[in-house]
């Protein structure tokens, strides 16, 4: 299979409405690991996110996969933030990527059906999606994402509003991805979550990456005034 | 107040004794408004969708347009219609003027631009909610609308159903098409406007009964089908 990493920004800007809400940025992610992306409301980490996975296109500057575009989006996923479900059954969700890429229904199911005892929803697949809670909806959503094995996988704040046993669950599930091979890329809001999970770390505030490293680095000894002051939970303004 | 009386009785009658007459404009009714909704769906749904996925040039001007089709007169249409299909028109060959297939095409123009509309409406809505989840799952264009379609079907039977109610009830361009030729092209609307010009107003009311019935009974048993208003999906 064509690695579609790595993937590099240059200068690349994000602008709507005449307001500049990201960059310039320049970035290049490798091909292992789990990155957080860390950074105040509105620093621009979802902007960050969507732009790398193509839902917006630079304003400016470039965006490049080591594969051909069509390659490199069939190669990821992405997890927002509220949990989007197509009106079907569970199982309609699931297998929903599946048929949509030419894999025949049965086999389709017969993965959905794996895929679903693995995040410990076996028995709902009858059930409408819509009517699962929002712990379940998200597992339901990374495991949508995950059934096509990406080999870049996108989470935006996937744990907000979850409480302590759905996001241990949907955790797990981030790990196991990323010992799979999947090439992550997490904003979060959540320190706690950031410190267990992060092999490295992106800092943003005010459209603009200005930290960058490896995590425990980042944790132990931030660099910049405004991830000193983010890392003890100051105000960042 | 007595003819409403006696249209009830006449309705009843003709429905007890199986009058032959009745049962077959009936079905001549049905017959063209389904065949009417089913081809208007076949178009108008797949361009609802089409309408409501698309960022083109002019799309704001298309979509008003559609909406305001959706006013077309009946009696324009069936005009248009006629002398489309007239011996002297450029369909003329055809041989469908006075048929029941000029009366589905009539209605086919009136009700395309009415299921389309109400179709993009829906269709608009889901695809706010799904527009980045199927953009992020690499779907195609064709891919979204089938999604969208099938996704919204329940909605769409109501536009499908808004498209049955207006046909059935139609009767300006199915009378200057189809002639209301009596075993050829009468329906129930065109039947009504006969009895009420011959004065018989208690068989026109009659007749008008079951037309409603015909047209509650049409969209009760599609919402038995499609399982709508079933509890654990409100």
């Amino acid at each position: 299979m064509v690695s579609i990493l790595p993937l590099s920004l240059q200068s690349a800007t994000v602008d709507k409405n005449g307001k500049r809400l990201l960059g310039p940025v320049d970035l290049e992610l490798g091909n292992a690991g789990l990155t957080i992306v860390l950074g105040p409301n509105g620093a621009g980490k979802s902007t960050l996110l969507r732009l790398l996975h193509g839902l917006e296109k630079p304003s400016e500057g470039r965006l490049r996969y080591a594969a051909p575009r069509p390659v490199a989006y069939a190669q990821q996923a992405f997890v927002f933030q509220t949990p989007v479900m197509l009106r079907r059954t569970v199982l309609g969700n699931l297998t929903y990527p599946l048929t949509a890429h030419g894999t025949q229904r049965t086999e389709a199911q017969k993965q959905a059906l794996t895929w679903l005892n693995m995040i410990g929803l076996a028995g709902h697949e009858s059930q409408r999606a819509s009517q699962l809670s929002g712990g379940e909806r998200q597992k339901l959503a990374l495991a949508r994402a995950l059934i096509r094995a990406p080999q870049l996988l996108f989470l935006d704040e996937p744990c907000a509003n979850l409480d302590g046993a759905s996001t241990r669950d949907i955790e797990r599930l981030i790990l196991k991805a990323r010992d799979d091979g999947t090439r992550i890329l997490m904003a979060t809001h959540d320190l706690g979550q950031a410190r267990r999970l992060a092999s490295d770390v992106l800092f943003l505030n005010k459209g603009q990456i200005i930290e960058s490293g490896p995590a425990t680095a980042f944790f132990e000894t931030p660099q910049t005034p405004e991830a000193q002051a983010f890392l003890k939970g100051d105000l960042v303004l | 107040m007595a003819e409403i009386w006696q249209g009830i009785t006449a309705a009843f009658w003709l429905i007890v004794t199986f009058d032959a007459d009745l049962y077959e404009i009936a079905a001549r009714s049905l017959l063209v408004t389904c065949s009417a909704v089913a081809l208007a769906a076949l178009v108008g749904l797949p361009l609802g969708a089409w309408l409501a996925v698309s960022r083109y040039r002019f799309r704001r001007l298309v979509i008003a347009l559609l909406n305001a089709l959706m006013g077309l007169p009946p009696v324009v249409v069936g005009l248009v219609v006629y002398l489309l299909l007239s011996r002297s028109g450029p369909f003329g060959v055809m041989g469908l003027l006075f048929t029941p297939w000029a009366m589905i095409i009539a209605q086919v123009v009136i009700l395309t631009p009415l299921i389309a509309s109400i179709a993009h409406q829906s269709i608009r809505d889901l695809w706010a909610e799904y527009h980045d989840l199927l953009i992020s799952l690499n779907t195609t264009r064709p891919q979204r609308i089938k999604t969208l379609l099938w996704d919204s079907r329940r909605a769409l039977l109501t536009a499908a159903l808004a498209g049955f109610g207006r046909g059935i009830g139609e009767v300006g361009a199915i009378m200057i098409v189809g002639g209301n030729i009596d075993h050829v092209t009468r329906v129930m609307t065109t039947a009504i406007a006969l009895e009420t010009s011959k004065g018989d107003f208690a068989l026109a009311i009659g007749l008008g009964f079951v037309l409603i019935g015909l047209a509650v009974a049409v969209n009760l048993a599609l919402h038995m089908l499609s399982g709508t208003e079933v509890r654990d999906r409100w």
